[in-house]
C-alpha cells in the first residue's frame, strides 16, 4: 500500500529536475562558447539523472508494473507539479543564468537538508545529488558576477532577467499539504529554514554582482497544483512527441 | 559447477570503464561487491560516480560480456546509491594511471577542509608537472571532469574533480 503523501512528494521533487534538465538540454548545440555549452549540458545531465533516481523510486512506490518513463512520457500538463520557474523559457544566457542560479540557492540547501531524511532513499538520494548541486551553485553564482559586474549590456540584461524571474522564486518554499505532512515525520524537508539559507546566497551573490532585487515581488504560483504558464505545454509537446506519435514505443 | 565469489571478483576486475579505458571499474570504486545466492545466481552490486553518468547502462552490459565469457549466464547487476561514492573511493593505482593517461587526478579528500570550504586549489598538469595552471571551465568533457590549460607547457588537460 502506498504512502500518498511520500508519492507525491517524490513526483514533485522529479518534476522540477526533470523539466529544469530539459530546459537546459535545449542549450546543447546553441551554448554561446563551447565551454558553456557543455557546462549547462552537464548540468542538464546531472538534473536528469536526479530525476530518473526519483522517478525510479516512485515507480517502485506505485508498482503495477510502472517504469521511471511512465512519468516524464505518459502524463498531461495538470499531472505535473513541478514549480513554475523551471519551466521559464531560456531565453538569452542571461535568462538562463539567473533562472538557474535561484533554482539552485533552493536545490542546494534543500538536498544538503534532505540527505537527512528519514526516509532512507530520500536521503540517498539527497546526498548523491548535494555533492552536483554544490557545482551547479558554484557554477551560476560566478556567472551572476562576472555579468551583473560586467558590460553595461551584460549588466542591463541580467537586472531585466532578475525583474523577470524574481516572480517565480518564492514558490520553491511554499510547501503542498501533502509536503507538510511529511516535515512532520521528518521525511520531507522543512522549508523555512531552507529559504533563509537560500535568501542569503542569493542577497551575497547579488550584492556582488552590483545587481538589485526588485521591490514588491508579486509571487506567480500554481504549478505544485498542476496549474502551469503558457510554456509548458509546448515543452511537453517535444519531450512526449514520441511516446504521442507511437504510443508505447521501445527504444 | 560452484561458482566462487573471488573468481567473479577476479574476473570483473578486468572489466574497464566506457569513458576513461584506462581504468577499470575496480580502479574507479564503481564495483561494489559481488556474491552468489543459493541458486548460483550471481549479483554484482555497482555504484554510479555521477548521477547521469550515460556509462552506467555500459557499465553493466561489459560486466555481463565479462561474465559470460566464462560461462556465467545468471546475473544480476544491482545499482546500490549506498554509501555514496566520492571521488575518494578512486584507488592509488587508478589515481596513477589517471595521470599517466593525461587526466589530472583529484588533489583532495572530499574530508579536506580546503574542499569543504571550496579554497582555490593548485592542479599540477598531467605533463609537464607545472603548478602553473589554471581553469577554463568547471565542467569539462564528461559531468566528472573540470577543463584546465598549463600555462608553462600551454596543454589544455582534463581535472578528474574532487566530488
Amino acid at each position: 500500500m502506498k504512502n500518498n503523501d511520500l508519492f507525491k512528494y517524490t513526483l514533485q521533487l522529479a518534476d522540477d529536475v526533470m523539466i529544469l534538465g530539459h530546459r537546459l538540454s535545449e542549450w546543447t548545440g546553441h551554448g554561446p562558447v563551447l565551454e558553456q555549452d557543455i557546462a549547462l549540458s552537464n548540468i542538464a545531465l546531472d538534473l536528469i539523472g536526479e530525476a530518473r533516481n526519483l522517478y525510479q523510486y516512485a515507480a517502485k512506490q506505485e508498482g503495477n508494473g510502472k517504469t521511471e518513463d511512465d512519468y516524464p512520457y505518459k502524463r498531461d500538463v495538470l499531472q505535473w507539479t513541478n514549480a513554475l520557474i523551471v519551466e521559464q523559457k531560456n531565453g538569452d544566457f542571461a535568462q538562463t543564468i539567473v533562472r538557474q542560479f535561484l533554482f539552485d540557492c533552493y536545490h542546494y540547501y534543500h538536498l544538503e537538508a534532505l540527505s537527512k531524511s528519514t526516509d532512507e532513499q530520500m536521503a540517498f538520494i539527497g546526498a548523491k545529488s548535494v555533492k552536483e548541486a554544490r557545482y551547479h551553485l558554484q557554477y551560476s553564482a560566478e556567472w551572476m558576477v562576472r555579468l551583473g559586474d560586467g558590460t553595461e549590456e551584460s549588466h542591463a540584461r541580467m537586472q531585466q532577467a532578475i525583474e523577470d524571474k524574481m516572480h517565480y522564486f518564492e514558490e520553491l518554499f511554499i510547501p503542498t499539504a501533502a509536503e507538510s505532512r511529511l516535515v512532520e515525520s521528518g521525511v520531507a524537508v522543512d522549508l523555512a529554514p531552507i529559504r533563509v539559507k537560500a535568501y542569503a546566497k542569493l542577497n551575497e551573490v547579488i550584492k556582488e554582482s552590483t545587481l538589485k532585487l526588485p521591490e514588491d515581488i508579486y509571487t506567480q504560483q500554481g504549478g505544485r497544483n498542476g496549474v502551469h504558464t503558457e510554456h509548458f505545454g509546448y515543452i511537453l509537446a517535444e519531450l512526449q512527441y514520441m511516446q504521442k506519435s507511437y504510443p508505447n514505443m521501445q527504444w | 559447477m560452484v561458482i566462487d565469489r573471488n573468481h567473479i571478483l577476479e574476473i570483473l576486475k578486468g572489466v574497464s570503464d566506457p569513458e576513461i579505458p584506462v581504468l577499470t571499474i575496480e580502479d574507479l570504486g564503481i564495483l561494489r561487491d559481488a556474491t552468489v545466492d543459493d541458486d548460483g545466481k550471481v549479483i554484482v552490486h555497482i555504484t554510479p560516480t555521477y548521477t547521469g553518468c550515460p556509462a552506467m547502462d555500459m557499465i553493466r552490459v561489459n560486466v555481463r560480456a565479462a561474465l559470460q565469457e566464462h560461462g556465467i549466464d545468471n546475473v544480476e547487476v544491482i545499482q546500490s546509491l549506498s554509501p555514496i561514492w566520492t571521488t575518494d573511493w578512486i584507488s592509488e593505482e587508478g589515481k596513477r594511471k589517471l595521470e599517466e593517461y593525461g587526466i589530472a587526478p583529484p588533489v583532495e579528500q572530499t574530508t579536506d577542509k580546503s574542499f569543504i570550504n571550496g579554497d582555490k586549489k593548485v592542479v599540477p598538469c598531467p605533463q609537464c608537472k607545472s603548478t602553473n595552471t589554471e581553469m577554463v571551465s568547471l565542467f569539462g568533457s564528461t559531468a566528472c571532469k573540470a577543463f584546465y590549460k598549463c600555462l608553462d607547457c600551454k596543454e589544455p588537460f582534463d581535472y578528474f574533480k574532487c566530488h
